[in-house]
């Protein structure tokens, strides 16, 4: 037997080329879609083509006599199917209101795409044939669209509930009781001002899809899911389904983009698993990008309040905020969480004292069900304070930096205790603002702009910034307990050095694009000093790593990646107790560099870690009570969450006469601690970036006053094409997070949480000259056209 | 409805239902699947394929419609194990992450050479205009087509 040679590296940090191109620019990889599965059935689902009303009778006979066609149920025939409604795993206060949800509606329908009926068919065109040919008959209501109007309770959506209010959650810290009043009252400075976060659709590029295969003599289910939570999905659907949890498996094969979008437990993801029970086959469901618009969640949907007050010196005394937040029909996974996922970082980057008065209440509304999307609450709080500090300095007549910078968290203030009590780990935010500054040419860009923005021009330069921070690499499991989150927040992994020295990581998170193939295997690689070649990193299949909490709120390597680290450094303890055994020496005299073992100061006497792989393999001359075999399992909690920062500037060139906006310039200076692999942390940012450029100028769901959603395709919905958005210039700084040993933080969504603030502000440093103080999202050339309108004539913006 | 097809070299008979779309004549007759759906509108790209040549989004396209043409798909790019310049020109310059819109992007970027085989960065947005992808804000596909471009 051949045994690999220990390579000398240094992996973490050097740009390796991603292992998962391959496959997927071959096609060789395989989404859910891809799977063929003999013998399938195919489900298709009536949805509901009204935001309210109740179901009066279903006909499904004409439907039953298509060829092909091998059942329709409806919401009342699969009642006793579910041992308990969809699951919602965050009751973020004990007298939060949480309708029953079911994957099928039973007496009324409460969106546009809520699901009335299921057919299961042999093929994908007659299931979907047959849903023609069923007859619903509705009682239309009156659809609750607007969230001020939810609030009054004029029309209550859920009339068991008798309200539409499903929560008020506040965080009220105040040095002393009735501070923030009196900071407001002493204020020399104030402002208050209102934002709409608009709904997003997350328009993951692979619609989902599913195939539940049952083994009814082997007593188990598999669930194939284009799904981002593989582990908690198992967990939910066994509560839901009354299935006992081990004869649950759920695959992830290849995930095509998430965002947040494929972290929930979806009706179709039960409805499939129920039926394949119930009809002893497997049953597949693939959704239409037209469903996908309508039945995965959305994204923000809040109305945002917020009260700034400051001193003299344009320090910030006091926040206020009121949050409204669209929980749409019912709530999913998470999503009343996700509002308060943002609560804390509604004063940003800055310095404040203890007088921070938040609350958000949440409304139902006759709309799909919102839930996390990119950022997740996080993005809506950075828009909040980054546009408040525009306002409080053109109130002061100052310049917004400049009232940053008397604001910042200062670099020797970390690690920083914050007014709620969280502690910031580390950040230098001037710093990185003044590199964004530097590569945005700041002085020349304000020098162009003075000639550039003359009375009469019709094209205004404006520049732009956001400083944010995010808090994120969920998450402490005690923290979440105090939110209330019925889950914990730790990760899971597993490293196995393999007789041959070939090394397997079976991690607990589950990418959809992020690279952790790629990373992951570095960062063993580094630990064992092998190549990273050498190490296989296995996911997403709960038979394979059956411990985990999957991917989002960028957790995997903040979280994940350390549990892999640690695993490292347990197997190679492991490994010293053995290599001590066979060098006849004690484990302290042993070194461990560039995977071998040595005696300090006798480098003869040395044991790679193929032999020890080996050795522990054979299990020959191992020191007594040691097991065979090199592996270790580690489930980690964090000590704290991560907290990335960074700012971000561009400069954009507003055209008065057609509204048009087009971003010249784009920096994103960004601190994420250490890098595992530059190039992915790079592009992380380049997406998120432009997914925050979208929210500011292009996307909306956009609703009619009855609830219909009126961009349900891509030809309405509009996601930016290559055309549509600039060059991305993405430059670091390096503030090592002190709370783990890679000293690394999340990435994955700051680009999201930088970016709108970013463009809007840029925009309105445009307009400024015209009055311009505030501009909707997204600026569409209607909008933006709108506004210059409304300010010239003097009229409301 | 009887249709011949040359798909990556290899010459297809068969009996299709006439409302068969050639996207779903490759990945569910022929067992292509590298060849992904996205949308319903013709929006996406994500099906885009060569038909004769030029790149085209199989979704726009009944299979019968492809009656004696030739088509290549995703996986008819890679020659005796090695990958075509442009995959691998993604693959440098990390083009792609969840790889759901790689298939068409790749094909639609071939196509985009074949026309205009050294575009300018402006050139090469524009000429993906057609083709979406929600994960690398395009900075990195853009990177690569040029990058294919100049290692021509």
């Amino acid at each position: 037997m051949t045994i690999t040679e220990n390579k000398p590296s240094k992996i973490i940090g050097t740009r390796l080329l991603r292992r998962e191109d391959p496959p997927l620019l071959t096609g060789e990889a395989k989404f859910t879609n891809d799977l063929n599965i003999p013998g399938a059935l195919h489900l298709s689902v009536l949805r509901s083509p009204y935001a309210h009303a109740k179901i009066k009778s279903i006909d499904v006979s004409a439907a039953l006599k298509i060829a092909g066609v091998v059942a329709v149920y409806t919401g009342k025939d699969l009642q006793t199917s579910w041992a308990a409604p969809m699951p919602c795993a965050w009751a973020v206060t004990t007298d939060m209101k949480n309708p029953a949800h079911y994957p099928l509606a039973i007496d009324k329908v409460c969106y546009v795409g809520d699901g009335v009926a299921a057919v299961l068919a042999t093929n994908e065109t007659a299931s979907r044939d047959a849903l023609d040919a069923i007859d619903v008959q509705y009682e239309p209501l009156k659809a609750v669209v607007d969230l001020e109007d939810s609030l009054s309770d004029k029309n209550v959506i859920h009339s068991d509930l008798g309200t539409n209010k499903s929560y008020t959650w506040p965080l009220l810290v105040e040095e002393t009781p009735g501070c923030v009043e009196q900071a407001f009252k002493k204020a020399k400075y104030k402002i208050k001002e209102r934002y709409v976060q608009q709904r997003l659709i997350p328009m993951a590029m692979e619609p989902r899809a599913i195939v539940a295969v049952p083994q009814p003599f082997g007593g188990d289910i598999t669930l194939y899911s284009s799904t981002q939570i593989p582990h908690i999905l198992k967990v939910m659907s066994a509560i839901t389904l009354g299935i006992p949890e081990h004869q649950v498996r759920v695959v992830a094969p290849s995930v095509g983009g998430g965002f947040g979008s494929k972290l929930n437990v979806y009706a179709e993801e039960l409805l499939c698993m129920a039926l394949a029970r119930k009809h002893n086959a497997p049953v597949r469901w693939v959704e239409e990008r037209s469903e996908n618009s309508q039945a995965t969640i959305q994204g923000r949907g809040q109305i945002q309040h917020v009260e700034l007050a400051a001193d003299e010196n344009g320090k910030i005394t006091a926040v206020r905020v009121r949050i409204i937040g669209d929980m749409g029909a019912y709530l999913q996974l998470v999503t009343p969480g996700v509002p308060i996922l943002g609560a804390f970082l509604y004063a940003g980057v800055y310095d404040i004292p203890k007088a921070y008065d938040f609350s958000c209440t949440s409304v139902f509304t006759n709309l799909t069900p919102t839930d996390a999307y990119r950022g997740a609450g996080r993005p809506e709080a950075t828009y909040a304070i980054e546009m408040g500090i525009e306002a409080l300095a053109r109130e002061m007549k100052i310049d917004s930096f400049e009232l940053r910078k008397r604001n910042y968290i200062k670099k020797e203030q970390f690690p920083y205790t914050a007014f709620s009590g969280l502690t910031y780990d580390s950040g230098d935010h001037l710093l990185a603002a003044e590199k964004a500054a530097k590569m945005t040419d700041l002085a020349g860009v304000r020098a162009q702009q003075k000639k550039q923005n003359v009375a009469g021009a019709t094209k205004l330069l404006g520049v732009g910034m956001s400083s944010y921070f995010e808090m994120c690499g969920l998450a402490p499991s005690r923290v979440l307990a105090s939110l209330n989150y019925s889950a914990g927040g730790w990760e899971s992994a597993t490293v196995r050095v393999l007789p041959t020295n070939k090394v397997q990581v079976i991690t607990g998170t589950s990418p959809h694009g992020q690279g952790h193939e790629t990373s992951w295997a570095m960062i063993a690689a580094e630990k064992l000093g092998v190549a990273p070649e050498d190490v296989d990193v296995l996911h997403s299949d709960t038979a394979i790593s059956p411990l985990g909490l999957d991917t989002y709120g960028s957790r995997s390597l903040a979280v994940g990646g350390i549990a892999i680290a640690l695993a490292c450094d347990k197997v190679i303890e492991k490994a010293k107790l053995i290599a001590a055994h066979q060098l006849e020496c004690a484990s302290e005299d042993l070194q461990f560099e560039n995977g071998t073992f040595s005696v300090k100061g006798s480098p003869d006497r040395a044991l790679p870690l193929a032999a020890i792989a080996f050795g522990a393999f054979t299990a020959h001359n191992l020191p007594d009570g040691c097991e065979p075999n090199l592996e270790a399992q580690v489930s980690y909690d964090p000590p704290n969450f991560s907290w990335p920062f960074g700012t971000h500037m561009c400069v954009v060139e507003v055209d008065t006469e057609t509204g048009a906006v087009e971003i010249l310039k784009y920096i994103a200076v960004d601190d994420c601690g250490n890098q595992i692999n530059p190039l992915i942390v790079e592009g992380q940012v380049h997406g998120g970036v432009v997914q925050g450029i979208a929210q500011a100028l292009f996307e909306e769901a956009v609703y009619d006053m009855d609830g219909n959603l009126k961009t349900t395709t891509l030809a309405e919905y509009l996601v930016p094409a290559a055309c549509d958005v600039p060059a991305i210039t993405t430059a670091h700084t390096v503030t090592p997070s002190p709370t783990n040993q890679l000293g690394v933080k999340g990435i994955g969504e700051a680009g999201t949480i930088g970016a709108a603030p970013t463009v809007i502000t840029a925009i309105i440093d445009a307009l400024s000259s015209l009055g311009v103080k505030t501009m909707a999202m997204p600026a569409s050339p209607q909008t933006v056209w709108k506004t210059i309108n409304e300010a010239t004539s003097g009229g409301k913006q | 409805m009887k249709v011949s097809v040359t798909v990556n070299g290899k010459e297809h008979h068969g009996d299709v239902e006439p409302r068969t779309l050639l996207v779903h004549y490759l990945r569910e007759t022929l067992g292509l699947t590298g060849t992904n759906v996205g949308c319903d509108t013709s929006s996406c790209g994500a099906c885009t394929i060569h038909l004769n040549g030029e790149a085209v989004k199989s979704c726009t396209m009944l299979a019968v419609q492809a009656d004696g043409a030739s088509v290549t798909t995703i996986e008819g790019l890679a020659k005796d194990g090695v990958m075509h310049p442009m995959q691998t020109a993604f693959m440098e310059n990390h083009g792609l992450q969840c790889g759901y819109c790689t298939p068409g992007m790749v094909m639609a970027a071939i196509g985009l050479l074949n026309e205009n085989p050294k575009p300018t960065e402006e050139e090469v947005r524009m000429g993906l205009e057609g083709n979406l992808c929600r994960c690398t804000g395009y900075h990195n596909i853009v990177k690569s087509v040029l990058a294919a471009a100049s290692a021509k």
